[in-house]
């Protein structure tokens, strides 16, 4: 009997049919479709239009500030949670960091549903602060994706560093600022980089708060449904090109690995 | 580059045709069966199952079980097919599949997906038609000696009669090439204790700053730019001797000056509504969040009985359609060349698809599921609306009219149904306070018949539903102000950025200071970032050699 053999390359196949059909052909259409026009006519004049528009500008901003407000609220509220259970020994702390993950397991319109009931009891009539409860919703929607890269990268601090930094006559502020702290910058990085470039798209979080601002997603979305598809796929382009950008930084940070260059350079 | 495109399209369709006919090819194989594949609306057809206690206890002559009254057991598709097979001598199946908006079902039509029969609104109809992809509907199914062509035979005449219905109108041109399937008009859903009638009463309830942030319009640029414009030409609109010709051509406006007015007018409308809502308003609406609502008439029905049966204050919801105008809409069958493509067969199922819904009974059993009106109208979905209603009717002898009448009012359905199909309602009768039944009565907008001999009265009894029934069957004087609004055509795309205009954050309300400092901002984080990542490169010279751990 034949034994089927494959060898390592050929294990690769159905990744790189998956790659070609759904990464790499999609990313040609959208360039295809981001420089010409409706005639399929070669033209910049979609990428001229979208820098001259302050609209389209104005949404980009409200975009970044949306996304960088919600990313921050974020990391304040997580850093803390993480550091805590990390540095704990209590030992239900397992049952504490499920608790912040459990959400997850949720629907999320189902939890924004939820949290618009909440919120209008509060605050009465909701639709009068928009940005306010975006950032409400979008925090609440993403605070497990900040939570656990942050607990991952706390939790396996070596706690021997700690003791010698201590050893050595830093005071508990001073081994935090200069030893936990850039050791936790990739946990930092990579829950950054997972909060704010959803939270750049996210518009169904806008739609169910009744934010009626639209963000980058919204823009795309509206373009298409006038069957434009070229100023879409323009946007949809800038957008990729933003997160490559963003991406870009971030990995100067956490490539280095300095956990093992030791963080008291 | 066309070229191109069209490679492009015709790789998606053979893509996702391998995915989809694979399936069929493997199990079907029999060559008499015709695939019928039809496109419509969610939620737009009778799914069947209902309760026993659901059962419509009419005169049914169109009951094939023998019982009488209208009762859905199975799904209509179901039904259709069953009946189809045991009329004709080859078989047919059918493949039912949905679509969200106009929009949706447009761009999938653009990227290769082919339908027999779809079921879009009336400005898609135009535009699909105006593109040449339709096929109309064959002589034999206008053929009025044949007792199964239900459509031809029981469509309302005001709707798409032979010469006088609205779809034989040459602006739009649809008669023989599209099938009406539900029509209704647009209107403000609202809470009567909150909101005074005569706010309601006109489309510029949404910049009343009375009602600030409590109104909700849909998220939709063809209902806003329609609000819209009747708020801008409203001294126009109002005028009592505006012809129909002129309405519509106010409410079809797209020069640039008009564009360029709606879009300040909208963005005061942004700054005084609660949302521009996709599909909150229903349940906002209904829970009280919201006072007043922009709905089509359908859901507004599904609303104010929702309102009802919930429980949850306001309890009572009125529908109002704004004095200048509303719009008349329809969504109609239209058969698709890509999808018959010469098939004989396959247009004869269409067709026969599109009479199965028509047969009374089937409008009945939809109109009951979805809540919308069917464009069928005759003696048997009359009966349905009374029975639906409650109306009786209470006095039919001549000597009571000329003793006592004096509040009676005329439900005008006589366009719909045809002649002798009007409700006239008195308002003394029976339970309720004529004081307090008038002012409703008015609030409709109904014509005072004073006292006039008449030959039908129906009692008030039930007569606080009318609410619903205001929204489901408007009266003569609402379909006068109405208006159907055509395609935008070429100017969709500058309607459609003056709505993203709207929408978004404009750089230019920003005050400059503001802007300023935001960018001052980013620029110094920027800077910050890019200095910390070069720190090594630019200030310290003897920098760490990379791998230097392992030495």
């Amino acid at each position: 009997m034949k034994v089927l053999r494959f060898n390592r390359k050929q294990l690769c196949i159905p990744y790189v049919v998956f790659l070609v059909f759904f990464v790499i052909a999609p990313l040609f259409v959208i360039i295809f479709y981001a420089f010409t026009n409706g005639q399929g006519q070669f033209t910049f004049d979609n990428f001229v239009n979208f820098f001259v528009s302050s609209n389209t500008l104005g949404t980009l901003l409200y975009s970044f500030a949306l996304a960088i407000v919600t990313t921050l609220v974020c990391l304040f509220i997580s850093y803390p949670t993480a550091y805590i259970l990390a540095r704990s020994n209590l030992k239900k702390k397992y049952v504490l960091l499920l608790l912040f993950i459990l959400p997850m397991w949720i629907n999320f319109t189902l939890r924004i549903t939820a949290l618009k009931e909440i919120l209008s009891v509060i605050e009465g009539n909701i639709s009068a602060y928009p940005f306010l409860n975006s950032v409400i919703g979008m925090t609440y929607d993403f605070l497990p994706f900040m939570i656990l890269p942050l607990y991952n990268s706390l939790s396996k601090l070596d706690k021997s560093l700690i003791e010698a930094a201590s050893d050595l006559g830093a005071n508990r502020f001073t081994v935090f600022l200069r030893v936990t702290l850039p050791l936790s910058v990739p946990g930092i990085i990579s829950g950054v980089t997972m909060v704010l470039l959803p939270s750049m798209t996210n518009y169904v979080v806008l739609d169910m708060l009744y934010n009626s601002t639209y963000i980058m997603g919204s823009l795309i979305g509206s373009y298409f449904s006038a069957y434009d598809w070229n100023n879409g796929s323009l946007i949809s382009l800038i957008l990729l090109v933003i997160i490559f950008f963003v991406t870009l930084i971030t990995n100067r940070f956490s490539d280095k690995d300095s956990e093992n260059r030791g963080a008291v350079i | 580059m066309i070229k191109l495109k069209k490679i492009l399209a015709t790789a998606f369709a053979v893509l996702s045709a391998c995915i989809f006919l694979l399936p069929i090819t493997a199990c079907g194989g029999n060559a008499e069966t015709v695939v019928l594949r039809v496109c419509s609306w969610e939620e737009y057809i009778d799914l069947g199952d209902w309760d026993e206690e659901d059962r419509i206890e009419i005169d049914n002559p169109f009951a094939t079980d023998g019982e009488n009254g209208v009762f859905g057991v199975n799904p209509i598709v179901e039904d259709f097919i069953e009946w189809f097979n045991d009329n004709h001598d080859y078989k047919v199946t059918v493949e039912y599949s949905t679509f969200g908006t106009n929009e949706d079902l447009y761009n999938r039509l653009s990227l290769g997906d082919v339908y027999d029969l779809v079921c879009p609104s009336d400005y898609m109809l135009m535009k699909l038609i105006a593109e040449d992809n339709y096929v109309s509907y064959s002589d034999e199914f206008w053929d009025l000696e044949n007792k199964n062509n239900y459509y031809a035979n029981y469509v309302s005449r005001y709707i798409d009669g032979e010469n006088e219905g609205v779809f034989n109108n040459p602006e739009y041109n649809w008669h023989k090439k599209a099938a009406c399937y539900m029509w209704g008009t647009t209107g403000l859903v609202y809470n009567p204790d909150k909101i005074d009638a005569a706010d309601v009463s006109s489309w510029d309830l949404l910049l009343n700053d009375k009602y600030k942030r409590q109104v909700t319009i849909k998220d939709n640029v063809r209902d806003a730019y329609f609000a819209t414009l009747g708020i801008i030409n409203k001294e126009n609109l109002t005028d009592a001797e505006i012809d129909a010709k002129t309405r519509s051509n106010i409410l079809n406006a797209t020069d640039p000056a008009t564009i360029a007015k709606a879009q300040e007018t909208l963005k005061s409308i942004k700054e005084n509504v609660y949302s521009f809502e996709t599909d909150s308003g229903k349940s906002d609406m209904v829970t009280g969040k919201v006072l007043a609502n922009y709905q089509w008439s359908g859901d507004a029905v599904a609303i104010m009985d929702n309102a009802e049966s919930d429980k949850i204050s306001p309890t009572e919801l009125w529908y109002s359609v704004p004095d200048e105008c509303t719009n008349l809409w329809f969504d109609g069958w239209l058969m698709l060349k890509t999808g018959i493509d010469g098939n004989n067969q396959k247009q004869t199922a269409a067709e026969a698809f599109v009479n199965f819904l028509s047969r009374p009974d089937n409008a009945i059993r939809n109109m009951n599921y979805i809540g919308y009106s069917s464009a069928i109208a005759d003696q048997t979905v009359f009966d349905y609306m009374e029975y639906n209603y409650g109306i009786t009717l209470d006095h039919t002898d001549e000597e009571y009219f000329d003793e006592s009448i004096t509040d009676v009012y005329k439900y005008n359905l006589d366009y719909l149904f045809g002649e002798g199909h009007s409700l006239y309602i008195d308002a003394n009768v029976l339970d309720f306070n004529a004081e307090n039944l008038i002012p409703e009565f008015e609030k409709l907008g109904l014509e005072d018949y004073g006292n006039e001999t008449i030959y039908k009265v129906y009692s008030g009894a039930e007569i606080n539903r009318g609410r619903q029934l205001f929204a489901q069957y408007p009266p003569q004087n609402v379909i006068n102000r109405s208006v159907i609004m055509l395609d935008f055509g070429e100017k969709l795309s500058e309607i459609n950025q003056m709505w993203i205009n709207v929408r978004c954050l404009d750089l230019m309300d920003i005050s400059p200071v503001t802007t300023g400092i935001v960018f001052a901002v980013v620029a110094v984080l920027a800077i910050a970032i890019c200095l910390y990542i070069f720190r090594y490169r630019l200030f310290i010279k003897n920098k760490p050699k990379t791998g230097f751990e392992k030495v």
